[in-house]
């Protein structure tokens, strides 16, 4: 809301919602991309605002932003992904919020998703506006052309 | 039941609806469920590691369908199973495995997503543990039945007290069932009709008030009962109890500081109960003197000094003395503890407010004043030489009958239309002349804005030649985003000629032969190239310059002070002092010379390259800024950007203005208000993954962008914006081989709603062209006219089908990859 303190969770959905309705240039994007770059963690996780912890759910909120406003090379990925793939189980599978926590659908969700907008190997790539697979979006919306 | 002992909620559902469709008998089936689940659950608790069953820690938005049969139709959003939260706040235990956060607020939320807190993996069991597990399953089938339809919904719906007391209940465990908080508001609200005495309505609300405390403890971050504490407040039913809201936000920001909930509610109940913002500033001051490392309090300062300073509060008239004062707070601050961002970021958004230039202004056009355009400016003298006429530029668009005017400012504005930035010359224009952004906004703010007068020669017999005035009056219409408008005057005047139907210049074919990005025949442009406008366009108005010498001194000051920070290794130290070395460029060359930047820029280069070493983790963000800092070097001094500029010569006489910039390594591109003369651009060879700003090129012709990083055809859309644009050299770059599009939504498509209708997908589509493979190309292609085209060395050139849509959409296209195609 007006006034209140930045926070990745809501700068996903304003800058998704700016991107759906072809928007996004009412953003300042270099101020923007800092600011959401600079949620690395020294290892290798995103958070959602200064000064906190690292969260695998962050891999979208604040990479699916950064892709939105082309500022994404701006993070380093390799160790985002090391991050992510700290945070499974190996043992029982799934993926939670950070490394050795219980695991959860919705982190599991997040950490795959933010894995493959960063084109890691063997996962389809996904629409980082509308969380779809890239296939399922274009078909949608380029079959409506006809 | 199900698998693991434990109902789906789809089960739970099924289970209300067909065992109680009438609401009396739900607490008896609770009990009955629960204490059956919870029978075996204990049993199988103590065969299981896992400390919990699995959940769904979905939000209320994001429905766990995941389990509800499809054959069944869609029940009520069904709450999420692990909305319940144990009472962590009991045990300790789990937040001492937690990394420890050394600011206020490392209560047992740390951490924590929204709907589900977060556990150790392997979590002793105990009895603890059961008891959990009791009441989350308690939850669940309060949830899921208090929401079914039968229960909430009008007809059924009366307020009693029993409804009423569980929902008190259901809140207590879980602050997130919203139908709750929901049905309190209709409760009271029908409840209230019927009392008058003021004591009984104040006691419903005090009330209500409770609930949300109760809710509060349990998670401080419940979105619906901090809501509802908000709206009840705003009912005004009876008079806010300033102790006890004020009482209940200090408590909840000692335990976290960062609760942002209770910022929010703070804000809000400050505006409410009319506080005036400078107490609320004393109040932000208390928790940074406590710890400065407390950003959410940093962020309320900035947004109460922002309303003041707006407001000229008395005692905050002078921007520069509240600045100063916040300048050596913050520089305490950081003296203090650098290792903290919180005091980085306030000094950034210091720098932001006392940096950026208060008024727009133009700085660069095109053409540039006393420019001669034509088509044909070389002509060959008497035996057969060269000779260039050094004021006369050459025009290609004027082939086209087109002449385009572009204006550039230092700062985004909008507002230009005819009325406001005036034309005047002999020669009759068309009357609705429109200026647009460069830039496709639909802000309507933009640097960079143009128009296109259209030029038709009557007369064919005779060469014409006419001047254009250009003027900008102050007006109040040209605005920037801050609200401040242009106030100072500027003009230009260009002349225009234009030959005979029979010149030579009308059969001007650039393209007989391909472009040659190495060609031998070019000569050093004598002095400066032609229409270079950005000194002619100075601010020389006294007033800036008091503004500007007050930040100058600030941020030298600053400067020295950075320099003697002792942590040698602090990233935010050696940004900040690039920040301030730039903003003093900034200062500097406005209302004098370009040349003021270099040695500003040469310092800032070097603290870049220490930055790409010190924080490798952000180095393309560092090189990014070290691209545009590198263009501002290179072109704010005339002497040095010569070097780089020369005059192509084709095999018909015709001239190109050339610049090359290859090998630089750079990775994005600025300045360019200083190059809008340029007809040929060398950017090969470099490590470009942008061409953002290409887009005020107007007179560009040729582009040489090969060897580079580009990824796709979303990202080269500023090139569509170029008219004149004819011969691009793409060739090895990346288009093609990367599935994620990083620009995907930063241009005109069908995904961002812009495009409806594209009849370019139609007639590819007719000759079998994939479209959902090739969009993007498909909407660039048709949005270009280009005679020359590389593209080799991109993994699209080699999909099928490529080459099809290229020579579908390109009907001007005679050289494919060095290939003639007529």
């Amino acid at each position: 809301m007006p006034g209140g303190e930045s926070h990745a969770g809501q700068i996903f959905c304003c800058v998704g919602a700016l991107a759906i309705t072809g928007s996004l240039h009412h953003i300042d994007r270099d101020l923007l991309g800092w600011w959401l770059c600079e949620r690395q963690c020294r290892d290798g996780g995103l958070n959602g605002r200064p000064e906190k912890l690292a969260d695998v759910c962050y891999s979208w909120w604040v990479l699916s932003s950064l892709i939105i406003i082309d500022r994404v090379h701006w993070i380093d990925k390799e160790k985002l992904a090391k991050f992510i793939l700290n945070c499974q189980d190996k043992e029982n599978g799934g993926i939670s919020d950070r490394p050795d926590n219980a695991v959860d659908i919705y982190h599991t969700y997040f950490g795959v998703a933010g894995l493959s907008l960063m084109e890691y190997p063997g996962v389809k790539p996904i629409d980082p506006a509308y969380a779809l697979p890239l296939d399922v979006v274009n078909r949608i919306f380029l079959t409506k052309q006809q | 039941m199900c698998k693991n002992g434990l109902p789906t909620v789809g089960e739970t559902l099924l289970c209300s609806r067909s065992n109680s469709p009438r609401p009396p008998a739900v607490t008896g089936e609770a009990t009955r469920c629960t204490a059956s689940l919870a029978g075996r659950s204990s049993r199988r608790m103590t065969r299981r590691r896992r400390r919990r069953p699995p959940s769904s820690g979905s939000s209320r938005s994001r429905s766990s369908t995941t389990t509800t049969p499809a054959r069944k139709p869609p029940p009520p959003p069904p709450a999420p199973r692990s909305r319940a939260r144990p009472s962590l706040s009991r045990d300790r235990t789990l937040t001492s495995r937690l990394p420890h956060r050394s600011e206020g607020g490392s209560g047992p939320l740390v951490g924590c997503c929204r709907f589900r807190p977060s556990f150790p993996r392997h979590q002793h069991e105990g009895a603890n543990a059961a008891e959990r597990y009791k009441i989350q399953i308690l939850a669940v089938v309060l949830s899921t039945t208090m929401i079914s339809q039968d229960f909430w919904v009008s007809g059924v719906c009366r307020y009693t007290e029993e409804a009423l007391g569980l929902s008190f209940k259901l809140l207590e465990i879980n602050p997130e069932a919203y139908t709750a908080w929901n049905y309190r508001k209709l409760a009271l609200q029908h409840n209230l009709k019927e009392l008058s005495d003021p004591e009984a309505i104040k006691s419903s609300v005090d009330a209500e008030l409770r609930v949300v405390e109760l809710a509060l403890r349990q998670n401080p971050k419940s979105y619906g009962a901090w809501y509802h504490r908000k709206w009840l407040l705003n009912q005004k039913l009876a008079p806010v109890d300033f102790k006890r809201e004020y009482g209940l936000l200090d408590k909840l920001l000692k335990v976290d500081a960062r609760n942002f909930h209770g910022w929010n509610y703070r804000r809000f109940l400050a505006k409410f109960m009319g506080v005036p913002e400078e107490k609320e500033l004393q109040y932000t001051m208390d928790k940074i003197s406590e710890n400065f490392s407390n950003y959410s309090a940093w962020h309320n300062r900035s947004i109460l000094l922002s309303n003041l300073l707006i407001q000229r509060s008395e005692g905050f008239e002078s921007k520069e003395k509240i600045f100063s004062e916040e300048f050596e707070l913050v520089i305490q601050a950081l003296f203090t503890d650098p290792g903290d961002q919180s005091g980085w970021f306030y000094h950034l958004w210091l720098l932001a407010q006392t940096s950026t230039p208060d008024n727009p202004q133009l700085i660069s056009s095109w053409p540039s004043n006393g420019a001669k355009l034509s088509l044909f400016p070389t002509r060959k003298n008497g035996d057969q030489n060269m000779v260039s006429s050094p004021s006369s530029i050459c025009c290609y668009s004027l082939k086209e009958g087109i002449i385009p005017i572009v204006l550039y400012f230092n700062d985004p504005v909008k507002g230009l239309n005819p009325s406001n930035v005036k034309l005047n010359s002999d020669f009759v224009f068309d009357k609705d002349l429109q200026w647009r952004p460069l830039v496709i906004t639909d802000s309507g703010y933009s640097n960079c804005w143009a128009t296109y007068l259209e030029i038709r020669n009557k007369d064919c017999s005779t060469s014409q030649q006419f001047s254009v005035e250009v003027s900008i009056p102050c007006s109040d219409d040209i605005m920037s985003r801050s609200g401040s408008h242009c106030n100072c005057p500027v003009h230009f005047t260009f002349t225009v000629e234009l030959g005979n139907n029979n010149d030579e210049a009308h059969d001007i074919d650039l393209f007989h032969d391909p472009i040659s990005w190495s060609s031998s025949e070019s000569f050093q442009s004598h002095g400066k190239p032609s229409c270079v406008a950005f000194d002619q366009l100075n601010i020389t108005s006294a007033l800036v310059q008091e503004e500007s010498r007050w930040n100058l001194d600030r941020l030298s000051d600053e400067i020295d002070l950075f320099r003697d920070l002792p942590d040698e290794n602090s990233k935010f130290a050696k940004l900040t002092l690039a920040r301030l070395l730039l903003a003093c460029a900034a200062i500097k060359s406005r209302g004098s010379s370009l040349i003021e930047r270099k040695g500003y820029c040469e310092e800032a280069l070097g603290f870049f390259s220490d930055l790409i070493n010190l924080d490798p983790s952000h180095k393309r963000y560092y090189e990014d800024e070290r691209s545009l800092v590198l263009m501002d070097q290179l072109t704010c001094d005339m002497e040095t950007f010569m070097k780089y500029c020369s005059v192509q010569v084709r095999s018909n006489s015709a001239t190109l203005n050339h610049v090359q910039l290859c090998r630089l390594s750079l990775t994005r591109i600025g300045f360019t208000e200083r190059m809008l003369w340029v007809q040929m651009l060398d950017l090969s060879h470099n490590k470009l993954r942008s061409i953002e700003g290409l887009e005020a090129l107007q007179q560009l012709v040729c582009l040489n962008i090969s060897n580079n990083q580009i990824s796709s055809f979303t990202s080269l859309e500023p090139l569509t914006k170029i008219v004149s644009l004819k011969a691009l050299d793409l060739s090895f770059n990346e288009i093609g081989a990367h599935p994620i599009d990083t620009t995907r939504y930063m241009c005109s498509s069908p995904f961002s709603h812009k495009v409806e209708r594209c009849e370019a997908f139609v007639e590819c589509r007719k000759k079998s062209v994939n479209v959902e493979e090739f969009w993007d190309a498909i909407l660039f292609f048709k949005s270009v006219n280009l005679v020359q085209l590389d593209i080799k060395g991109n993994a699209v050139a080699d999909k099928d089908s490529f080459v099809t849509v290229v020579t579908t959409l390109s009907p001007s296209l005679k050289w494919l990859d060095g290939t003639c195609i007529h």
